[in-house]
């Protein structure tokens, strides 16, 4: 068990050749979840920019940096008051992690009213991206609506015309619904609005089977999504009708956890393992290297925003002047794992999307493998709304 | 009429499922008077214990026995720890120490196991689905769920109405004080039931793993519905839990699939999907204020 | 007169939070102090009748939730320009929307409650939870506002003459509103009223034996009770200026009994001691460790096990430990 959290990554060989460090390094927030079901999520994300800072001798582009970690246990309200806390009292200037779009709609625009930078390297809520949008406030991620569009535009890519779909009954659910039938554009045969907190998905197999279309797209984030791939394995359901998936029902660790029923599905994704761009290698060898686990789409994110900083970092030595700072963000000049990326007037990400095959690998657990790319320099559907 | 059948079969499986979580937590209510939060974490531990060992030995059924000892050691180490002190205790109290259990199990689970949801081995013979019908296609595994759930139902009956010890559960949850005054050692009896509700709890999330996520806080995910099943059958009756635990099942199952297509022949179809889906997430809920305001103590009280 | 004096001395050390606080430079201090106080007040709202009363009410956050969501409904509106159902304009005034929290979570909570308090027992912590989530079903699915992604308040309520978004002005407003809620509690459950909810729980055929009607007492209480809530969700939708569904998620609800219980059921005191102890440790544990939900569990467990009737009890204990020690 570790013992702090509070991970002095920077200047550890200094102290320990007793010299006094002439600077003091550079603290940036971090706000994630790391408690509950969802916990893994804001794992891989700390791990990734862990690793991107470990990986430079502690530092980000030659500044020295200490990540200071902090669990927000999926509550608004907590992460709120870990931002008061990092801005009022540590002085931070630049914050990053949140996990999921509810933390972030109660933490960032406190945030970034209080002129500090926010980071996002996982959620990007629409409430956010149009109108509410902000010069300090940057994704590194995607916007949430994006994910879903990819879905939409590979099902209709694989000439799929009659596509049923399902999602929770929630905001995200519906939003997922309507990415995908605004790029898929074929007929949907059948739409279900799951319950919230629904593991047993035996029901709407059933209606599935009944209904027989030519595709499936559902979006269950977690655990939820792990529970339906099981059971439309289970329900023989997966040989015959095809499913297309947005990113967040595929990540490595989903396709782990449900095993060889993962086999033959089609996944749509902004980063893949398999990327061969030179970043990207260097960054799964080190992951490899270091952790055990498999290696998820979360820990990429918050890979490239710990890149992301080092760039700017690189170009103006700290945060003392936010003006400069904002603007070498804003250029977004790093080598980001998922090849080229640049940031929207809205400071979301244009970036490409990709259509994954999952196939068996080589012990027979499920591999996502690029097949081909789907959209190119694809940005999102808010971006018009924001006069920044 | 085939998809009727399928859906009458799901609510089946979901029903014993709720049954077999209900049986434990109505029996420590009822008799012990004690409100468990943490029968949820009983369900985790199984799930992790059986699945852990499954995947080190590489065989389903060796992860069962794991499953059901673990579940039942941790039970009756929570009840001899904490909730022993705790008899005399308001309910408040209960809630409190349970409720901090929860903390600690979900913690532990990540300290042991990681954070990420693991992967559950079906057994070999179970996989993929079967036509039991022309035209009616059905995972064998939830076929083995429900008819386990069915057999540990029908122990259960032998048990609590041909036993001494049943005997005693149903004068327990009947009316604790008399067993008491009778001299009977009821701090003994107090342990078996736990256990016994710490086992059913094993068992029940070594079962589901197969079919849902193992993962931290899979037991409160599903600790409500329980809840909601042992009050509307009545606290500290079993035929209450199994009763109320089917019934949940089918009728949940066949809300969500039933009632949106109903109300599309009445309304337009955006309207009924919606009005569908709204009344189906609340339906446990609502059907159990309905029943409670019929019969405020629920179907099958004990003692009524 | 001693616990007056004591009172004063409270409030006075409250009122200078902010300036220590600032020398200390934990500014943030200041925003877990706001949060303890409104949590207070939701916390003792509950423990008036959970305590008092004798209803185990889980589905308090409800009521908090709504009183959120009044002022996100109101502020969302008044931001668009659009008023609400075409009649109600919106608005982001202090003394219009909290009262107007108040009574909306009033009015669910006379709803709710009278069905409720038919049943008793454990059956009404049930019907209550049902209930709670059933309104927490209904505001996910509220897409006009946000659904589960919950409102953005653009800016914090306005009260004439005070900059409500200096972080010490908006500690002052709850400090007053909480000293104001604290000492109308006091009235409350030392009034003739509180006696009889006393007496219901402590022996409902004997009220009513004497002629008293529970359950009309018991529904007053709780709306009572409910009004508190709101107004405690109304403040923190200003704090946050968010609200969300996951106000009134049952875990918050949970959370708001496990403070009355840390506390200590049926004190004046205790549930802000409680929303106190819960919060910090919660705050502070988590920056600790990353394993902080472990400790803190074991923490409530040995509290629990240790001490009968919670912090209030302990505190009481060692001061008269204390004053045996000085005599």
């Amino acid at each position: 068990m570790r013992k702090k959290l509070i991970l002095a990554a920077a200047g550890i060989a200094a102290l320990m050749s007793g010299t006094a460090m002439a600077q003091d390094p550079l603290k940036i927030g971090m706000i994630t979840t790391l408690s509950g079901p969802a916990g893994y999520l804001g794992q891989d994300i700390r791990d990734g920019m862990l690793l991107a800072i470990e990986m430079e001798g502690g530092k980000l582009g030659g500044v020295p940096v200490e990540l200071v970690v902090e669990d927000d246990g999926l509550k608004p309200g907590n992460g709120r008051q870990i931002a008061e806390k990092f801005m009022g009292d540590a002085g931070m200037k630049l914050l990053t992690g949140i996990v999921f779009s509810n933390v972030a709609g109660a933490t960032v625009p406190d945030i970034v009213n209080n002129d500090a930078i926010y980071i996002s390297p996982n959620a990007g809520p629409s409430n956010l991206a149009g109108a509410e949008c902000h010069p300090n406030y940057f994704v590194v991620s995607w916007q949430n609506d994006a994910l879903h569009e990819a879905a939409g535009a590979a099902a209709k890519k694989l000439g799929f015309k009659k596509a049923f779909v399902l999602a929770p009954n929630y905001q995200a659910g519906k939003d997922a619904i309507n990415g995908f039938k605004r790029t898929f554009g074929g007929e949907i045969v059948g739409e279900i609005y799951t319950q919230l907190d629904q593991t047993d998905f035996a029901s709407e197999m059933a209606q599935i089977r009944a209904a027989d279309p030519e595709v499936v797209f559902q979006f269950h984030p977690g655990g939820l999504g792990i529970a339906f791939l099981k059971q439309y394995a289970q329900a023989g359901l997966t040989g015959q009708i095809p499913m297309v998936l947005s990113e967040p029902s595929t990540d490595a660790v989903v396709l782990n956890a449900v095993g060889e029923g993962a086999v033959g599905i089609f996944a749509t994704a902004h980063w893949n393992r398999d990327f061969e761009n030179d970043a990207n290698l260097e960054f799964v060898n080190a992951w490899d290297k270091k952790f055990g686990r498999p290696i998820t789409y979360y820990a990429s994110q918050g890979y490239d925003t710990a890149k992301l900083i080092a760039s700017a970092l690189a170009k103006t030595g700290g945060v003392d002047d936010l003006d400069k700072f904002r603007e070498a963000v804003r250029a977004a000049d790093f080598k980001s794992v998922r090849g080229d990326f640049k940031f929207g007037n809205n400071q979301h990400p244009v970036h490409d999307w990709y259509l994954l095959d999952i196939v068996a690998g080589p012990d027979g657990k499920p591999v996502a493998v690029t097949k081909d790319k789907l959209l190119e320099d694809y940005g999102d559907a808010y971006a018009d709304q924001c006069k920044m | 009429m085939i998809l009727v059948l399928e859906q009458l079969l799901n609510g089946l499986q979901y029903g014993v499922m709720l049954f077999l979580l209900a049986a434990g937590l109505t029996l420590i209510f009822g008799i012990m008077g004690v409100i468990n939060l943490a029968h949820g974490s009983l369900y985790m531990v199984g799930a992790y214990a059986g699945t852990f060992v499954a995947a080190e030995t590489g065989s389903f059924w060796l992860g069962l026995p794991a499953a059901l000892g673990a579940a039942a050691l941790t039970g009756l180490a929570i009840e001899a720890l904490v909730i022993r002190k705790l008899y005399q205790r308001d309910h408040l109290d209960q809630v409190l120490a349970t409720f901090a259990l929860i903390l600690m199990f979900n913690q532990l689970i990540v300290m042991l196991f990681g954070r990420s949801p693991v992967f559950t081995l079906l057994p070999a013979a179970f996989e993929g689905s079967v036509e039991i019908l022309p035209g009616l296609y059905y995972p064998p595994y939830r076929l083995l769920i429900i008819g386990a759930g069915l057999l540990v139902a029908v122990g259960l009956y032998f048990l609590i109405n041909r036993t001494r010890i049943g005997m005693l559960v149903r004068a327990g949850s009947t009316n604790r004080d008399m067993v008491r005054a009778l001299g009977v050692d009821i701090r003994l009896l107090y342990t078996v039931v736990f256990g016994l509700g710490a086992l059913l709890a094993g068992l029940a999330g070594y079962m589901a793993g197969p079919i849902l996520a193992v993962q931290v806080g899979m037991g409160e995910q599903i600790l409500l519905a329980t809840f909601v099943v042992v009050v509307i059958g009545g606290v500290g009756s079993i035929r209450g839990a199994f009763v109320a635990g089917i019934g949940l099942g089918v009728i949940d199952t066949c809300l969500r699939a039933f009632l949106p297509g109903m109300l599309r022949t009445v309304m337009p179809a955006s309207e009924a999907d919606a009005l569908g889906v709204g009344i189906s997430s609340m339906g446990i809920y609502l059907l159990m204020a309905l029943v409670l305001l019929i019969r405020p103590k629920g179907l099958f009280a004990a003692g009524s | 007169m001693r616990n007056r004096i004591l009172a004063l001395i409270l409030i006075l050390a409250l009122a200078a939070l902010p300036t220590i606080t600032q020398e200390l430079g934990e500014a943030s201090l200041l925003a877990l102090a706001t949060r303890i106080l409104i949590y207070g007040m939701a916390a003792a709202s509950l423990n008036f009748i959970l305590g008092y009363g004798g209803m185990v009410s889980f589905g308090h956050a409800a009521f908090f939730g709504i009183g959120a969501y009044v002022v996100g409904i109101l502020a969302s509106h008044h931001a668009s320009g659009e008023p609400l159902f075409g009649i109600v304009p919106g608005t982001d005034q202090m003394l219009l929307t909290l009262p107007l929290a108040v009574l909306v979570a009033g009015l669910f909570a006379a709803a709710i409650g009278a069905l409720s308090l038919r049943t008793g027992g454990v059956q009404f912590i049930m019907i209550t939870l049902a209930f709670a989530q059933m309104l927490f079903f209904l505001f996910v699915s509220l897409k006009a506002y946000g659904g589960e992604d919950g409102i953005i308040i653009r800016r914090t309520n306005a009260l004439p003459g005070l900059n409500m978004r200096d972080k010490a002005t908006f500690y002052y407003v709850v400090l007053a509103i909480t000293v104001l809620f604290f000492y109308g509690l006091r009235r409350l459950t030392q009034s003739s009223f509180g006696t009889v909810i006393s007496g219901i729980r402590q022996n409902e055929r004997r009220m009513a034996a004497v002629g008293i009607p529970a359950y009309r007492y018991k529904l007053y209480a709780f709306v009572l009770s409910g009004m508190g809530a709101g107004l405690a969700g109304a403040l923190m939708a200003n704090f946050l200026r968010f609200a969300s569904p996951d106000m009134m998620h049952w875990t918050k609800s949970g959370e708001l009994m496990i403070m009355v219980i840390l506390g200590g059921v049926g004190t004046l005191f205790g549930p802000f001691l409680g929303a106190a102890a819960f919060l910090i440790l919660e705050t502070f544990l988590a920056a600790w460790s990353e394993h902080w939900p472990f400790a803190l569990g074991l923490i409530l467990l040995v509290v629990v096990l240790g001490t009968r009737g919670g912090l209030a009890a302990l505190v009481q204990r060692i001061t008269a430990l204390v004053r045996r020690g000085v005599k």
